[in-house]
């Protein structure tokens, strides 16, 4: 799997600090079954388990959302078969195939 | 017989709910359009269904309001046409261009009260870009709506009342906050306080926050300067200065903003004039003390026509309705028409305060001077304050969509909204010239970018 350089950057960039009594969702990140939980942003489940959504289509570095509030639209993520989700406006479901480590086409 | 209206509310948080409530109160049954899945805007943003906690817990000293805001939105539900969950990309001969659940439909106004809101204004940092930097409101939405913390040592840097309350927000919610810098000084708060007392609540929570953060021994520097945040794959230290140097704070989140900017897009599109605020430092939709905009038909109310607040931005949605309402010839009764002035001169009483926070919390006006060539501006494409510098110098481009057109600021995913105040002020400084003297990004349709497969199938059904 391709992984980025520095290890941190598998850490999870957001912390739950309350609500966790919610039902889980699985879903598959990266090709890793993962869980989240309902009512979870695909941003909320994805960033709960690493720090970035995607790489940046210009400049290559990772990317992991701004505003959360659908201004900056800089927080799509690709799912496996290659659709664009706003991250911080769509819900994660059971069962969605996300993609963070998208490579860009050289 | 009356003559039916087409009354449509673009915005369900506190101005665009009072105004469908004054509506449905007059036997009018508006189309209320939302992005957000359930109402309330962003500052009364109500947590996905299933989220248990207290709106005391929610929304602190707000928790009246939102509630309140709330209840009434919830009384008005089978008298309104909602719909959660839609975006308006675009506006044009009496017809909006919505995407809903994927799919694109039309929705056709007769009247339209524009109720956008607003978002952080956003004054970039080296290292903005970096996994784990957020903007202050993107630090509450998380807190708010998700019950995340964006890191586990959170700096929250800009200026402007929210930097205050969302520190003490995270702090009593359980999350470590290293600092909070603030580039406004406390002598601009000093001197702010009497035009403040004219809304002496707001002042009496602004200084207990203060209190509060310092009585939990949360650091708070005022009368900084940001140098930048550092880090390779997502954030690691935010780098500041003030008159003894300059300083590094190790952390893993930091959320940041310089107060608000209010979200015109659509007012644009619609054909609405502008005209530079220089309080607010930016172009506005010129509306009058009841609302009415420049296009007969289109009313602006609050946040998203200028800064004014939310207990501000539920009086001009309840004045902009009432005006709906006189200029269709609906009998708009005495008790309205009290009501009318009531709500027009509170509104001024709030453009008093409101030059009052500008004090407190001020714009930098240095920011542009002491942007690094470097700096990523846009962060859609990658544009450096170097690039606009150098377009400008080579070209003359003088004006921001002249600069738009030659180095692509402006035209990435966000259409220029999380980047057109900084890059105006970046052109301004390169030209000699105020920031209202280079325009402004025109509004585009699509306001935001529309998934391919909801084309193809409007195109579809079009054949």
């Amino acid at each position: 799997m391709n992984t980025s350089a520095r290890p941190e950057a598998r850490e999870p960039l957001l912390v739950r600090l309350a609500e966790t009594g919610r039902r889980p969702v699985s879903f598959v990140l990266d090709g890793q079954p993962v869980a989240a939980l309902a009512g979870d942003t695909v941003l909320t489940a994805v960033l709960t388990h690493t720090a970035q959504l995607r790489r940046n289509e210009f400049g290559g570095e990772p990317r992991a959302g701004f505003c959360l509030m659908g201004a900056c639209q800089d927080c799509w993520i690709a799912t496996e078969s290659g659709q664009r989700l706003p991250a911080c406006g769509t819900f994660i479901e059971e069962g969605m195939r996300l993609v963070t480590d998208l490579r860009v086409p050289a | 017989m009356k003559a039916s209206l087409q009354a449509v509310i673009v915005g369900a948080g506190p101005a665009g709910v009072r105004a469908a409530q004054t509506l449905v109160s007059h036997g009018v049954r508006p189309v209320v359009i939302d992005e957000a899945p359930r109402w309330g805007g962003q500052i009364y943003r109500q947590p996905p269904a299933g989220f248990t906690r207290s709106s005391r817990t929610l929304y602190g000293f707000e928790a009246r309001p939102a509630d309140a805001l709330h209840t009434a939105m919830a009384g008005i539900l089978e008298r309104v046409d909602y719909r959660p969950g839609t975006l308006v990309w675009n506006a044009e001969g009496g017809q909006l261009d919505l995407l809903s659940g994927g799919k694109m439909g039309t929705e056709p106004y007769g009247q339209i009260i524009v109720a956008t809101g607003a978002t952080d204004r956003v004054l970039p940092f080296p290292g903005w870009t970096l996994p784990g930097v957020f903007t202050l409101g993107a630090a509450q939405v998380a807190l708010k709506y998700q019950g995340c913390s964006i890191g586990s040592r959170v700096v929250f840097a800009g200026t402007g009342p929210l930097l205050y309350l969302i520190a003490c927000q995270y702090a009593k919610a359980g999350a470590k906050v290293v600092a909070v810098l603030d580039t406004g000084s406390f002598r601009d708060k000093l001197s702010a306080v009497p035009a403040m007392l004219r809304q002496p609540a707001v002042l009496a929570k602004g200084l207990y926050y203060l209190a509060w953060l310092r009585a939990h021994g949360i650091p708070v520097h005022q009368g900084v300067q940001l140098v930048g945040a550092a880090g390779v794959a997502r954030v690691a230290a935010m780098r500041w200065r003030d008159g003894h140097g300059e300083h590094e704070l190790a952390c893993d989140a930091v959320g940041f903003g310089y107060a608000l900017r209010s979200e015109t897009q659509l007012a644009d599109l619609l054909g609405c004039r502008f005209s530079y605020s220089h309080l607010q430092r930016a172009a506005l939709p010129e509306r009058d003390a009841a609302g009415r905009s420049s296009v007969p038909g289109v009313y602006l109310a609050g946040d998203g026509a200028g800064i004014m607040g939310a207990e501000a931005a539920e009086w001009a949605g309840e004045r902009a309705a009432l005006a709906l309402l006189e200029d269709s010839g609906r009998p708009v009764d005495a008790t309205h028409a009290s009501r009318a002035a009531t709500l027009e001169s509170r509104l001024a009483h709030i453009a008093i305060f409101r030059k009052g926070l500008e004090r407190a919390f001020p714009f930098p006006e240095d920011w542009a001077v002491k942007a690094p060539d470097e700096l990523v501006v846009c962060r859609c494409e990658g544009i450096t304050a170097g690039e606009l510098r150098q377009c400008a110098l080579d070209t003359g481009a003088r004006e921001m969509n002249r600069l738009k057109a030659l180095t692509r600021l402006g035209m990435g995913r966000c259409q220029g909204r999380t980047c057109g105040l900084a890059a105006a002020e970046i052109l301004a400084h390169a030209c000699g010239t105020s920031p209202g003297s280079v325009g402004r990004l025109r509004g585009q349709a699509p306001i935001k970018p529309l998934p391919f497969a909801a084309m193809v199938q409007a195109n579809g059904d079009a054949r």
